[in-house]
């Protein structure tokens, strides 16, 4: 039994030179990540389940039947905004509760790859989140139906996605250790998600009007001006986020 | 130690410009700059409220590099720089955002207007620079607090000029009220309001470098009696084991 | 069982020089100095509270000494703890698992992270005798049984570490027996372990550490500590 352990020591000291690269070892934690999410189902039932209800909150609050431009947009984005904050909470709770930071550590792996995965898991939950979310906003609130225009719905909130992940896995990382995390973490979170919002939104409405421009012109006027914001504001975050990953997750 | 050795200059030096550059700049507001045609006598808090909104956006700025700073030396007064860099920003700007009310309630009849871009978000960046305290005391190992609190200082410090950016590109903004323009003011005044920034600039150094020093004293007095009560407490137990 | 060496390795083990820590304000461990030459043993005793777990994690590179240097299989501490990364396996209170997963995927996971092939998954699961229940979700096994696939994990890269936090606490005596190899003295491995049960700690051990309320009680060779010493700690 142990007989077999002296010979592949010998093999796995000298393969722990190559140690696995920032990519990798995100992949594999990422890889994780689903694995788990998918067999309990912690974060996506909730997040789907509290878009829908703000959906409903927001036709009792507002009277309102049918939104379209302006409103429709800001409401989606809100609704989509409170979602993310649900998933920020409970980001890291599993390595919290079950050793994985510590695991992680001990590993010859650097520790931006766990917050690189995350980052990229949150991305994939805003993703499925509006694949579920904006059908049902489509049935319950929109005025228009948004097949015509989901080229452009789809770029503003790709992007959109892009910075709740980035921003919402900085965040997520600096509370999971705080007291009162629940309530510090949408403090952080919020004002930090109002360029994203803003932009959101503004690219959305003249997409919700009932006459909505062709994706062209779009795309050349509005739709352009706000992809280019988004994506600019996530590029910031993105590079001083990989920058400061690593001096989140050391004790 | 004798720390004066290694200070540059006067110690005093910091404090006596402001004092003057604060007296020059409020007498040059009432008795040199005129009045302004439209708004009249309340113009004049232009030359409070907006150096105020400029320092305080560039206090919290100068807090995220000395953030950066902290993390890239590890040296935890740059930590403490860090922190008062952004307290003294966080009181400024809840200056501005009374001086900024005042005028204009004065000007528009509201408390609060919705119309002036670099407002709004500059009340974006209060609400988030109000959770910096509650960040830092929610994180109880030391080392950790000051960590996380320098992460989000840079953060915070990046956020200042993104967000004034987006706000502005905003489409309710395509007719924004003209508070801080600077553009065409004539000379009178231009001078006056360089005076003002210089001084409202100077007194943010003063106050800062005050503070920090006070806090820097008090940390070493506390750590010094933490030492003696330690040693005490040691002597206390050697003797229990010698009489044991 | 000799070993092969890595150049950098010492025939120093561990070394701490006045090594302390402290946590908010308050110093949990000060002041421990000690020496540890490879393949030796020492064990950690002393009452709850004092500092064993600590020291532990500080020797993992887990944390950071506030105070003191140290030197663990030659990365200097405070400054070098990601020259430990992989080098050290530590079973502890916290098994280190997510309980969702099989103890074959967190072994695979952590191999995958260590840069290892599957095959030494079975190897593991062999060793440990774990192979039988290694396809079921961690939270639904017995304590023994998750104790077992905590050590696998600590073992994955072979360390020529082991930190052991009350190692044999979950385990029957069928289990102790299979894991002497392992984790035991017969490992050749260079070990730190703590225990409440202070005799069988002194037959695993080469030295021993006594700390009563972070400090250093007293660092003394196993057959030099009598009962006194170890009333010492307890009291």
């Amino acid at each position: 039994m142990s007989a077999t352990l002296p010979r592949t020591e010998r093999r796995a000291e000298v393969e722990l030179r190559r140690r696995p690269t920032t990519l990798s070892a995100a992949a594999t934690l990422l890889a994780v990540e689903l694995k788990l999410e998918g067999r309990t189902y912690e974060l996506l039932p909730g997040m789907a389940l509290f878009v829908i209800g703000a959906f409903v909150v927001f036709h009792f609050a507002l009277n309102r039947g049918a939104l379209e431009g302006d409103l429709a947009a800001g409401v989606l984005a809100v609704a989509l905004l409170l979602g993310a904050l649900l998933a920020v909470n409970r980001l890291f709770v599993r390595e919290l509760e079950q050793g994985g930071f510590e695991a992680l550590l001990l590993a010859p792996v650097p520790p931006a790859a766990l917050l690189l995965a995350k980052t990229a898991a949150l991305f994939i939950y805003m993703c499925l989140l509006e694949a579920v979310g904006l059908p049902a906003y489509a049935l319950l609130l929109l005025a228009r139906s948004p097949l015509g225009v989901l080229g452009g719905v789809v770029a503003v909130l790709a992007l959109a996605n892009l910075g709740v992940a980035v921003l919402g896995g900085l965040i997520a990382a600096l509370t999971i250790r705080a007291r009162a995390r629940e309530l510090l973490a949408p403090l952080l979170y919020l004002p930090l998600l109002l360029p994203v919002l803003i932009g959101a939104a503004s690219g959305l409405s003249p997409l919700f009007a009932v006459h909505a421009p062709s994706f062209g012109r779009w795309l050349a006027g509005e739709g352009g001006r706000w992809l280019t914001v988004l994506g600019l504001y996530d590029l910031v975050f993105g590079l001083i986020g990989s920058a400061l990953f690593d001096f989140l997750l050391e004790d | 130690m004798d720390r004066r050795k290694h200070r540059k200059g006067h110690p005093a030096l910091l404090p006596l410009a402001t004092a003057l550059a604060i007296a020059l700049a409020y007498s040059l507001t009432f008795f040199y700059a005129p009045l302004e045609a439209q708004e009249g006598f309340l113009q004049k808090i232009f030359y409070l409220h907006v150096p105020l909104a400029i320092v305080t956006l560039c206090g919290f700025v100068f807090g995220g590099l000395l953030g950066a700073l902290h993390l890239k030396t590890g040296d935890p007064r740059w930590d403490l720089r860090s922190y008062v860099a952004i307290h003294i920003g966080q009181i400024f700007g809840v200056c501005v955002l009374i001086t900024g009310s005042i005028w204009a309630k004065g000007s528009w009849g509201h408390w609060w207007v919705w119309n002036e871009p670099t407002l709004d978000s500059f009340l974006i960046i209060m609400l988030l620079y109000c959770t910096y305290q509650p960040l830092r005391f929610a994180i109880e190992d030391r080392r950790r607090q000051a960590r996380y609190a320098s992460v989000f200082a840079i953060t915070a410090g990046a956020f200042v000029p993104l967000s004034m950016v987006v706000v502005r590109l905003a489409p309710q903004y395509v007719h924004p009220r003209v508070l801080s323009s600077t553009n065409n003011l004539p000379a009178s005044m231009g001078i006056t309001f360089v005076v003002a920034l210089v001084a409202i600039a100077l007194l943010y150094l003063s106050l800062w470098r005050f503070e920090v020093e006070v806090k820097s004293l008090r940390l070493r007095l506390k750590r010094a009696e933490a030492r003696r009560a330690q040693a005490i407490e040691e002597e206390a137990g050697r003797e229990e084991v010698m009489v044991s | 069982m000799s070993r092969p060496s890595s150049p950098e390795s010492s025939p120093l083990a561990v070394e701490l020089q006045g090594v302390g820590r402290e946590f908010g304000e308050r110093p949990v461990l000060q002041g421990v100095t000690l020496q540890l030459a490879a393949g030796q043993t020492l064990a950690i005793l002393g009452a709850n509270g004092a500092g064993k777990t600590t020291l532990l994690r500080l020797v993992a590179g887990l944390i950071e000494p506030t105070w003191g240097r140290a030197r663990v299989l030659g990365a200097k501490l405070p400054g070098e703890r990601g020259r430990l990364r992989g080098r050290v396996g530590l079973v502890g209170h916290d098994p280190l698992l997510y309980r969702d997963l099989t103890a074959r995927e967190n072994l695979a996971l952590q191999c995958r992270l260590h840069n290892l092939g599957p095959e030494r998954v079975e190897e593991l699961l062999g060793a440990v005798g774990a192979s039988r229940f290694a396809d079921r979700p961690i939270r639904e096994l017995s304590r023994g049984m998750v104790q077992r696939v905590a050590v696998a994990r600590a073992l994955v890269a072979s360390p020529p570490l082991l930190l052991l936090d009350e190692p044999q606490a979950n385990l029957d005596p069928q289990a102790r027996a299979n894991l002497e190899p392992l984790v035991g003295r017969a490992s050749g491995r260079t070990r730190l372990l703590t225990s409440h049960e202070p005799q069988a700690a002194l037959r695993e051990a080469d030295l021993v550490l006594g700390l009563r309320a972070g400090r250093a009680a007293f660092l003394l060779p196993a057959e030099s500590v009598g009962s006194r010493e170890l009333e010492g700690l307890y009291r």
